[in-house]
C-alpha cells in the first residue's frame, strides 16, 4: 500500500513529493523535493534524495538509532510490511508545519524498497530521510548528520551520540523540527473550552523502536529528536534499551500546529512520533500522531480483541485545562508539567501495547507506528478520562448483573477477579498517599527557598564578614537543596504516582476483559436457551403434525446446534485467553513495580549523594567562621 | 546564703550547669538543675519550676548595687512553656518557635540551660545573690516576691516608643541601634522560615509513614504471581520507612542545632535591643535634665544641676558599660552561631551518609530480587 505523501511539512499542504517516492524505488525523485516553502532553507545540493527535508530548526533526529543491521530479518510476518516502510514518514499531519519546520520523519522503507539515503544537510535543520532504505544498502553517514544535529540538539541523549547508522536496513533519521508555537497555523482558536473532548495533543514525538522478537538485535539507540518549540521543554524522551523485546520510545511534544476540528470543535496540536521498529527491520521512523490518534488506537484495540479476552491497555486521559493551558501558551511550570506528564503516559502506553505480543502483531498497531498520516480519529469522546471509566463502568455493571447467575465452572475466574477488585481500592489508596506525599515535597521545597532567601538577606546584612559568606553560603546550600527536593518531588511522581494510575486504569481493563468472558457465556447460554426453544418448537410441530414447517424447525435446530457449540467453543478460548492474559498481566505488573522501584531508589540514592557533597562543601565554611 | 567569703565561695562553674531532668505534672514543668562550685567538685541538685526562673530574671534586673545595670545584656530568658496538653500545638509553636519541638522538652532545657550558663558566665550577673540562691537553695525561691526590676520590655507603653527612634549622640552607638534593628528583624524572619521548613519535614515524614503502612496491607499470599507482588510491595514499604526515618532525623538535627541556634540568637539579638532602648531612654532622661537645669528658675537651679550631673553620671556608665557588652555579645555570638553551624553541618552530614548506606543496600537487594 501506499503512503500518501510523506512530509507535511509545508504549511500550504503536505508536501506532496515524498508520496510518489516513497513507494518508488531509488528515485530521485524530483517532484519530491519539497516546495520551497516548506523548508526554510532549500538544501537542494542535500537531497539526494527527494525525501529531503531540511528543518528550520535544529532538529535532533529523533530517529536515529542505530540501526540494526538484522536487517534481512524478516519480521513481522506481514506482507505488509514493506509497504509500511517504504514511506517515509513524515509529519503527517493534519495540521499544516509552519515552513520552517518540519519533522521530516524518514522512513525507510523494507528491503524491498529502494533506499534513497538522503543525505543530510549539514544544517542542523536538516532531515534527512532515506527513501526505503534497502536492506543491503549501507546508508552510511546519512545519518551521520542527522544524528550530530541531533546531538547538538539533544545533548542529553547519550543515544544520539551513536553515530550508528543504519546500515542495512534504511533508518530513518527523523530530524524532527518542530515548530515553534509561532509557526502554527493557527486557524482555529481552542475551543477547547467547549467541548468535552478536547483532543489536544502537544506535538509528541513518538520513537518507536522494536525489536523484533525473532531478532537479536543489537540495541538501538534513539536519538530523540530536540524540542525546539520553546515553550514545551518536555522532549524528555529517555530510550531505553532492552535486551530482548525492546521499546525505545520517545516523545517529544512539541507545538506545531493547530487545527480546528470543527466536528468536535476541537483544537489540535499535531504530533510528531518516531519510530523505530525492529521487527520492520530496524527501521527507525517518525510519525506524527495527535493524541486523538492514540485514542483512535485505542479505540480499534478494543473493538477487535476485547471481545476475545484480551486485556487491551487504556490509553491516557484527556485533560481540558492542562491542555488549555498548554493551548493559550501558558509558559508556567504547571502547563509544561502537564505536556511532560502527558508525553510519558503516551510512551508508557504505547510501550504496553507493542510489549503485547498478540497486539504488536496487529495491523493497526503498525499503521499507527508507520504511517505518516492516519486518518482522524473522530470517535474519541467517548474515551475522555471520565467517559472511559464511565465506559468501564457501565459495561461492568451490565455484565455484574449477569453474574449472578453464571454458573461458574472455574472457581479460579471467580477468585481473580475479587482479587482485582481488591487490588482496585488498594492501589487507589496508594496512589492518593502518593499524591500527598508529592505535595508535602513540592511544599518543602518552596519552604526551602524561602528559608534560602533570607539567610541570604542575613548574609548580606551581617557584619562579621566571616560570618556573613557562611550565612551567604548556606543561603546557596539552601536554594540548591531546594532543587533536590523539586526533582525528587516530580521522581515520587513520575515514577509511583503515575505507575499507580496506570495500574488503576488497567485493571479496568481487566476486569473488562472479565465481563467479555462472561458476555461469552452469556451468549452460549442465549444460544442454548435459543436450541431449547427450537426443540421445544419441534416437539410442538411434531405433535400438531404440521410437516411443512416441521423441516424449517429441524433446520433451525440444526442451526442453533451449530451455534451452541460455537459459542461454546468461543467461551473456552475467551476463558483461556483470559486466564492467559491475567496471568501475563501480573507477571508484567511485579517487573514494572520492581523496575519503578529500582529507579526511585536510584534517585534517592542520588539525591542523598548530592546532599553529602552539599553539606561536605559546607563544613570547611562553617568552621572558618571566627 | 550563709557564711562570708561568699564571693570566692559563690562563683559557679559555668559549664558545670546541666539540667538533667524534668518532669511535668499536669501544667507544671519541674526542671532538676545540678551545678558545681568553681571551687569544689561536689555538685548541688536543685529543682525549680518556670516561676523560679522567673524570679531569678527579676532579681538580676533588680541589682542595686550595680553601676550601670541598665547597660548590661542579660542572657534572655525563654518564654513560658504551655504543655501542649490542654492547648493546641499551633499556640505552643507561637510562643515557642523551637523550642515547643523535640521530645520531651528536650530543646526547651537545652534552651533553659544556656541561659543559666550565660548568665553564669557573664562577669557582673555571675555574682549576684539570686543566682546563688537560684542554683544552690533547697528552698524554692520564687515564691518570695521579689523587687521590680528595671524597665525589661520594649513593648511598654506607646510613649516609649517614640523613644526609640531618638538620635543618639554617638556614632557608635547609633549605627548600632540601626543594625540591631535590622538584623533582630532578619534573624527573625529566617529562624521563621527555617521553622516552616522543619515542620514541613515532619509533615513529609508523617505522609511516608502512612504511604509505608498502606503498602504493607497489599500483602496477598494467594498465588505465586500474587506473594511475588507482596515481596515486591513489602520491599517499597521498607524504602518508604527509611526514608522516613531520615526525615525524622533530618528534622531532629535541625531543631537541636540550627534551629535551637537561631530562636536564641533571634532573642539574644531583642536583648540587646532592649539594653539599647534603656540607654536611649536615659538619654532622653539626661536631654531632658538638661533642659530642665538650663531653664530652672535661679531657687531651683541648683537641684536640677544635681539632678543633671547625677544623670549624666549614670548615661556615662551605662554606656561604657553597654559599649563593653556589646564588644563581648559581637564576640560570643559569633561563636555561638559557629559552633551551631558546625554540628548542624556535621550531624546533617553524617545523617545523610547513613541514609546513603541504607539506600545502597535497599538498591543492591532489589536488583537482586527475583520476580
Amino acid at each position: 500500500m501506499h503512503f500518501p505523501s510523506v512530509f507535511s511539512s509545508s504549511t500550504a499542504s503536505p508536501l506532496p513529493t515524498l508520496s510518489d517516492s516513497a513507494m518508488d524505488p531509488p528515485l530521485p525523485v524530483s517532484s519530491s523535493e519539497p516546495p520551497k516553502d516548506i523548508f526554510s532553507e532549500p538544501p537542494a545540493d542535500t537531497f539526494k534524495d527527494p525525501l529531503n527535508k531540511t528543518s528550520a530548526e535544529k532538529a535532533a533526529s529523533g530517529g536515529l538509532s542505530k540501526a540494526q543491521a538484522a536487517v534481512p530479518v524478516k519480521v513481522a510476518a506481514d506482507e505488509e510490511l514493506d509497504d509500511l516502510f517504504s514511506d517515509s514518514l513524515g509529519e503527517s499531519g493534519a495540521a499544516p508545519v509552519t515552513d520552517a519546520k518540519i519533522a521530516p520523519l524518514l522512513d525507510l522503507g523494507e528491503e524491498p524498497q529502494k533506499s534513497d539515503v538522503i543525505k543530510k544537510d549539514g544544517n542542523a535543520d536538516l532531515f534527512k530521510e532515506p527513501l526505503g532504505a534497502m536492506t543491503k544498502k549501507p546508508q552510511g553517514s546519512l545519518f551521520t548528520e542527522a544524528k550530530s544535529e541531533a546531538k547538538a540538539a539533544r545533548p542529553e541523549q547519550s543515544n544520539s551520540a551513536a553515530a550508528d547508522l543504519f546500515t542495512e536496513e534504511a533508518f530513518t533519521v527523523t530530524p524532527v523540527v518542530a515548530a515553534a508555537k509561532s509557526s502554527v497555523n493557527t486557524s482555529s482558536k481552542t475551543n477547547g473550552l467547549h467541548s468535552d473532548e478536547e483532543d489536544l495533543f502537544a506535538e509528541a514525538t513518538v520513537e518507536l523502536s522494536l525489536d523484533s522478537p525473532h531478532n537479536d538485535r543489537r540495541k538501538r539507540e534513539a536519538a530523540k529528536p530536540s524540542a525546539p518549540a520553546p515553550s514545551l521543554s518536555a522532549s524528555a524522551s529517555t530510550s531505553k534499551p532492552q535486551p530482548k523485546t525492546l521499546e525505545e520510545l520517545e516523545e517529544e511534544e512539541k507545538e506545531d500546529t493547530f487545527d480546528l476540528n470543527i466536528s468536535v470543535t476541537n483544537p489540535e496540536k499535531v504530533g510528531k512520533s518516531t519510530t523505530s521498529l525492529s521487527m520492520f527491520r530496524s527501521k527507525q521512523f517518525t510519525v506524527r500522531r495527535r493524541f486523538s490518534d492514540f485514542l483512535g488506537l485505542y479505540e480499534k484495540l478494543s473493538e477487535k480483541h476485547a471481545q476475545n479476552g484480551y486485556i487491551v491497555p487504556p490509553p491516557p486521559e484527556k485533560s481540558i485545562l492542562g491542555m488549555t493551558k498548554v493551548k493559550v501558551g501558558k509558559e508556567d511550570p504547571s502547563s509544561a508539567e502537564f505536556v511532560e506528564r502527558r508525553r510519558a503516559a503516551l510512551e508508557r502506553y504505547l510501550h504496553r501495547v507493542v510489549s503485547h505480543p498478540s497486539l504488536l502483531q496487529d495491523p493497526d498497531v503498525r499503521e499507527f507506528l508507520e504511517k505518516e498520516e492516519l486518518p482522524r480519529a473522530v470517535s474519541t469522546q467517548a474515551l475522555s478520562g471520565a467517559g472511559f471509566l464511565k465506559m468501564i463502568n457501565k459495561a461492568t455493571d451490565a455484565v455484574s448483573k449477569m453474574t449472578i447467575k453464571m454458573n461458574e465452572s472455574d472457581v479460579w475466574f471467580e477468585e481473580k477477579l475479587q482479587e482485582v477488585e481488591s487490588e482496585d481500592q488498594q492501589l487507589r489508596k496508594l496512589h492518593a498517599m502518593v499524591e500527598s506525599l508529592v505535595n508535602h515535597r513540592k511544599e518543602l521545597s518552596v519552604n526551602t527557598a524561602m528559608f534560602a532567601k533570607s539567610v541570604a538577606m542575613l548574609g548580606s546584612s551581617e557584619d562579621n564578614t566571616a560570618l556573613s559568606r557562611a550565612l551567604s553560603q548556606l543561603a546557596e546550600v539552601e536554594d540548591r537543596i531546594e532543587q533536590l527536593h523539586q526533582d525528587q518531588a516530580s521522581n515520587d511522581f513520575f515514577i509511583f504516582a503515575e505507575l499507580l494510575a496506570d495500574y488503576i486504569r488497567l485493571l479496568g481493563a481487566v476486569r473488562a476483559c472479565f465481563d467479555q468472558r462472561m458476555k461469552a457465556w452469556q451468549r452460549w447460554q442465549d444460544a442454548q436457551n435459543m436450541l431449547q426453544k427450537k426443540r421445544e418448537t419441534e416437539a410442538k410441530l411434531l405433535w400438531a403434525n404440521k410437516p411443512d414447517k416441521l423441516q424449517q424447525a429441524k433446520d433451525e435446530i440444526v442451526e442453533w446446534e451449530a451455534k451452541v457449540s460455537q459459542y461454546e467453543r468461543e467461551f473456552e478460548r475467551v476463558s483461556a485467553t483470559v486466564r492467559k492474559e491475567v496471568i501475563r498481566f501480573e507477571k508484567e505488573k511485579s517487573r514494572d513495580f520492581k523496575k519503578q522501584i529500582i529507579r526511585y531508589l536510584e534517585s534517592l540514592l542520588q539525591s542523598q549523594q548530592q546532599l553529602i557533597k552539599y553539606w561536605e562543601a559546607f563544613l570547611p565554611e562553617a568552621k572558618a567562621i571566627a | 546564703m550563709k557564711g562570708s567569703n561568699e564571693d570566692s565561695a559563690q562563683s559557679v562553674n559555668g559549664s558545670s550547669i546541666k539540667i538533667t531532668d524534668v518532669t511535668q505534672d499536669g501544667d507544671t514543668l519541674t526542671f532538676a538543675i545540678t551545678s558545681q562550685k568553681s571551687s569544689s567538685s561536689a555538685g548541688v541538685c536543685v529543682f525549680r519550676t518556670y516561676e523560679d526562673f522567673e524570679w531569678l530574671q527579676q532579681g538580676l534586673f533588680s541589682q542595686e548595687d550595680v553601676p550601670g545595670l541598665q547597660g548590661v545584656i542579660f542572657p534572655p530568658l525563654p518564654s513560658k512553656p504551655l504543655p501542649s496538653t490542654s492547648l493546641s500545638q499551633a499556640k505552643a509553636l507561637k510562643q515557642l518557635g523551637f523550642l515547643a519541638l523535640g521530645d520531651e522538652w528536650m530543646i526547651y532545657c537545652k534552651a533553659l540551660e544556656l541561659y543559666l550558663q550565660q548568665v553564669a558566665a557573664h562577669t557582673t550577673l555571675s555574682k549576684s545573690k539570686a543566682l546563688y540562691s537560684f542554683l544552690n537553695s533547697s528552698e524554692s525561691p520564687g515564691k518570695q516576691c521579689g523587687k521590680k526590676g528595671i524597665l525589661n520590655r520594649l513593648s511598654q507603653a506607646m510613649e516609649e516608643m517614640r523613644k526609640e527612634g531618638h538620635k543618639d549622640v554617638d556614632e557608635f552607638f547609633q549605627s548600632e541601634r540601626d543594625s540591631s534593628t535590622n538584623l533582630s528583624a532578619l534573624f527573625k524572619l529566617s529562624t521563621e522560615k527555617f521553622l516552616d521548613v522543619v515542620l514541613n519535614k515532619q509533615r513529609l515524614a508523617l505522609a511516608c509513614g502512612h504511604f509505608s503502612t498502606s503498602l504493607h496491607l497489599c500483602v496477598n499470599q494467594d498465588n505465586p504471581t500474587a506473594v511475588a507482588f507482596s515481596k515486591i510491595c513489602l520491599k517499597l514499604s521498607d524504602i518508604i520507612e527509611a526514608v522516613k526515618i531520615n526525615y525524622e532525623k533530618v528534622s531532629d538535627n535541625d531543631i537541636s542545632t540550627l534551629g535551637l541556634g537561631l530562636d536564641l540568637e533571634s532573642r539574644y539579638q531583642e536583648a540587646k535591643r532592649e539594653m539599647l532602648f534603656r540607654r536611649t531612654c536615659k538619654l532622653v532622661e539626661l536631654e531632658t535634665a538638661n533642659r530642665n537645669s538650663e531653664r530652672a528658675k535661679p531657687n531651683k537651679k541648683a537641684i536640677m544641676e544635681g539632678v543633671q550631673k547625677a544623670t549624666q553620671k549614670e548615661f556615662d556608665i551605662i554606656s561604657s558599660v553597654a559599649k563593653q557588652e556589646i564588644e563581648h555579645y559581637h564576640r560570643d555570638r559569633v561563636s555561638l552561631l559557629r559552633d551551631f553551624l558546625i554540628c548542624w553541618c556535621e550531624k546533617q552530614l553524617s545523617t545523610a551518609r547513613e541514609s546513603s548506606a541504607l539506600l545502597s543496600q535497599h538498591l543492591d537487594a532489589c536488583k537482586k530480587f527475583a520476580v
